[in-house]
């Protein structure tokens, strides 16, 4: 696989620019604009075996021990911290997922986050990823609040999700905020769609910049949107607590639809890089 | 597309033999002064090129039909299979974009069909592009039989590549064939081919179908390719000494932008082949298999480096024995398979009763080998041959004997036997059966036995209406051959 290094893309960068103006002019005239260039976690899966236990732990199994019913989405696999879901390797870091009966699962695959481990309230979060393909491969990089002990629950306590893909659109991924009034298939979204290029076939970064009252999406070079407190329909939950990220790849459910039989297992979700930074 | 009910030898010809066979008939009967114009072009191209002593290259345009015939395009019709030369015509009110469309009439059932290729004398290089794609809309829903790129009768068609069953709306829609392996078309001719037709009384006919903007494309969103041979199946057979065998069932899949995977059928030319040991078997670049010595070889293939789902192991023990030539008159001889007699219509030579229990494979087809057709039955407990459905029944109230050749592949135990079962009306109120048994002493390992059964053995009160010949072992014998399945009059 070659990797081509979408940085030199000029016109990527001239529409970036392009579109930062635009904004800019929508956008109250007063905001700051800040730039998040202090780099303060960077993973760069360059230590063969299991993922750095410093800065990822695992979600194990369908989400019964936190309550929840398949992850809540009726997703169909067991997450497994098994060396066969996800090892470091040559660089990167693979996540997995096989079609096989698993503690009464038929796939498993894995989900990485680094709660208790690395939260950071603000910041530039980007990872560089290509992602599996076909039907039912729900591949995510994202963001949960922290919830105070369990004190605060789901919505209030805010999702970003940086990089959503169907595993059935190989061109299209989405960036979401999820919050109280704007949750699961309310939330606020929008898609972005790679020209004459692929999910699964490069890699790509995912990031947001996140900041007072706003959170930019964008990928590669492109930023393409941005999401402030006027763009939600409920309360802005992003203003008054670290996140933790997430990295999962899932099979099935609500948002993705089942796998069918032409979908090729296993499939694996590569991450180049993790990258933190602070203002 | 109309498939031939009738048995003859042409079941082992390929898709792209059979076309190559319209092509040539074309050639043959209506496009002298086209194919000469366009040999006569091609060789006054080539001799240019020469004098200014740089290699020949094509150019790179991926135009096929926009709002009319791209450079040096011209329409050949299947008229020699039957196809409807007018079906063809250049639509300007009905259009997805510009000035022109291409309009196709398909015929109603019984009139000929629409085929044709669409070749230039301006050969391309397409290695630059990804797909051919185009718009296309219908009169009504309609699944357009074939369609694809590579007919070329010089060439053998051998970057033929198709897309089968290729549906259609009536509002205009974009649809994409895949190149299976674009480096390899450097110098295309064949930029258009299709097929659609009614096939039977029910099969859609009678309407109309358009194409739009016709090119090939450079998408760079088809990825994840699946290339197959055997149709992803890993095959084991049997191969003999300085008898061919030929790689079948090559496909390639893409998964495209919308994530539907799209398979094409294509050519052996498209794939590297490699053989695990070449002193018992080598591939060429056709895809056939030249058997050198005794031994085991197992053939697998790649495209750019993408490893085929399918292979196929061979098992080399020495020359082929073929079976007895009969010598009966042909006057007295109804045959249902031999290659020394013309043989009646024949729905098929495995049921495939799987739901009855049937585990037999083989017979579909037979074997073909070096031109003498024989049937290996493996996994055998029954399998029956049919002359029922669409066929007429056998009328053999004027034989006497049913004459079948049988060579067992494997070591035969006491209890092992063969069982042979007429069936006579079958699925009308008069059906009925009979059968003779035969047992170990009569089959012998790699021998070939003829068996003459007296038609009276069967004790059936008529035999002017059979339909189903069984050969049943319950699983003792599972791999034999057969050959030579006729009825006679003595003489």
């Amino acid at each position: 696989m070659k990797i081509k290094d979408k940085r030199t893309n000029y016109l990527a960068i001239m529409c970036c620019a392009l579109l930062i103006v635009c904004l800019g002019c929508e956008s109250d005239s007063t905001q700051i604009v800040t730039n998040f260039d202090n780099l303060v976690l960077e993973d760069n899966f360059d230590v063969e075996g299991a993922p750095d236990s410093e800065i990822w732990t695992f979600d194990i199994g369908t989400g019964e021990d936190q309550g929840l019913d398949r992850w809540g989405n009726n997703e169909l696999q067991y997450y497994t911290s098994r060396e066969e879901n996800v090892k470091v390797e040559n660089g990167y870091l693979l996540i997995t997922a096989i079609e096989e009966d698993f503690q009464g699962s038929s796939y498993t695959s894995a989900r990485l986050k680094t709660e208790g481990l690395f939260q950071q309230k603000y910041g530039r979060f980007e990872a560089r990823i290509r992602l599996p393909y076909g039907s039912g491969m729900w591949p995510a990089f994202w963001m949960l609040g922290d919830d105070n002990d369990g004190a605060d629950v789901w919505p209030q306590i805010g999702e970003i999700d940086i990089m959503e893909n169907r595993g059935q659109e190989p061109t299209l991924i989405t960036g979401s905020v999820h919050g109280p009034g704007y949750s699961a298939g309310e939330a606020v979204s929008k898609e972005f769609e790679f020209e004459n290029e692929r999910v699964d076939t490069s890699f790509h970064v995912y990031g947001v910049e996140w900041g007072p009252n706003y959170i930019n999406y964008y990928v590669d070079d492109v930023l393409y949107n941005q999401i402030t407190p006027e763009d939600v329909p409920g309360d802005w939950v992003f203003n008054d607590r670290p996140f933790y990220m997430l990295i999962n790849l899932a099979v099935g459910g609500a948002f993705v639809g089942n796998p069918d039989e032409e979908t090729v297992f296993p499939q694996t979700m590569l991450v180049d890089y993790v990258r933190v930074y602070q203002e | 597309m109309v498939m031939n009910g009738k048995f003859e030898r042409t079941y082992t010809l390929t898709l792209a033999d059979s076309i190559m066979i319209r092509k040539l008939k074309i050639i043959k009967l209506r496009q002298i002064p086209a194919v000469l114009f366009m040999f006569l072009a091609l060789w006054s191209c080539e001799r240019e090129l020469t004098e200014e002593a740089e290699f020949a290259t094509f150019p790179q345009d991926g135009a096929v039909f926009i709002d009319g015939f791209s450079s040096g395009l011209d329409y050949f019709p299947f008229v020699g299979e039957g196809a409807d030369p007018e079906a063809f015509s250049v639509s300007t009110n009905e259009k997805f974009a510009g000035d022109a469309a291409m309009r196709f009439d398909v015929p109603f059932f019984g009139n000929g069909f629409v085929g044709a290729t669409f070749n230039t004398t301006a050969n391309r290089d397409l290695s630059g592009f990804d797909a051919l794609t185009f718009y296309a809309k219908a009169s009504q829903a309609a699944t357009i039989n074939e369609i694809g790129f590579g007919i070329n009768g010089e060439t053998e068609n051998r970057f033929q590549t198709t897309l089968n069953d290729l549906q259609l709306g009536t509002s205009w829609q974009k649809y994409i064939i895949p190149l299976p392996n674009p480096s390899k078309l450097t110098n295309v001719s064949g930029l258009l081919w299709l097929a659609e037709g009614a096939s039977n009384v029910e099969d859609e006919g009678g309407y109309i179908f358009w194409l739009d903007e016709v090119q090939f494309e450079k998408l760079g969103t088809l990825a994840q390719a699946r290339p197959r041979i055997f149709n992803g199946s890993d095959i084991e057979q049997l191969a003999f000494l300085d008898i061919p065998v030929s790689v079948s069932g090559l496909s390639q899949t893409f998964n495209s932008a919308e994530g539907e995977n799209i398979t094409v059928v294509t050519t052996p030319s498209f794939f590297d082949f490699e053989s695990s040991n070449k002193d018992v078997a080598i591939v060429n670049e056709s895809g056939v298999v030249s058997i050198i010595d005794s031994g085991e070889a197992t053939i697998t293939a790649m495209i750019n480096g993408v490893q085929a789902e399918g292979s196929l192991n061979l098992m080399v023990e020495g020359d082929f024995d073929f079976a007895p030539v009969p010598n009966r008159s042909p006057e007295n001889v109804i045959s249902v398979f031999s290659d020394a007699y013309n043989n009646v219509p024949v729905d098929y030579y495995n049921g495939f009763f799987n739901g009855d229990g049937q585990t037999t494979e083989g017979g579909a087809p037979p074997l073909n080998i070096l031109g003498d057709n024989i049937i290996n039955y493996t996994s055998l407990n029954f399998v029956a041959i049919g002359t029922f459905l669409d066929v007429a029944p056998v009328d053999a109230s004027e034989m006497t004997h049913l004459h079948i050749d049988i060579k067992p592949n494997e070591p035969v135990l006491d209890e092992d036997f063969i069982l042979i079962r007429l069936l006579n009306g079958v699925q009308t109120d008069n059906e009925i059966g009979g059968f003779v048994r035969f047992d170990s002493s009569n089959f012998e390992q790699d021998q070939w036995r003829s068996l003459d059964i007296p038609l009276n053995d069967f004790n059936l009160s008529d035999t002017s209406q059979i339909g189903l010949i069984f050969i049943e072992s319950d699983g003792t014998l599972q791999d034999i051959f057969v050959d030579n399945i006729y009825y006679y009059r003595e003489e």
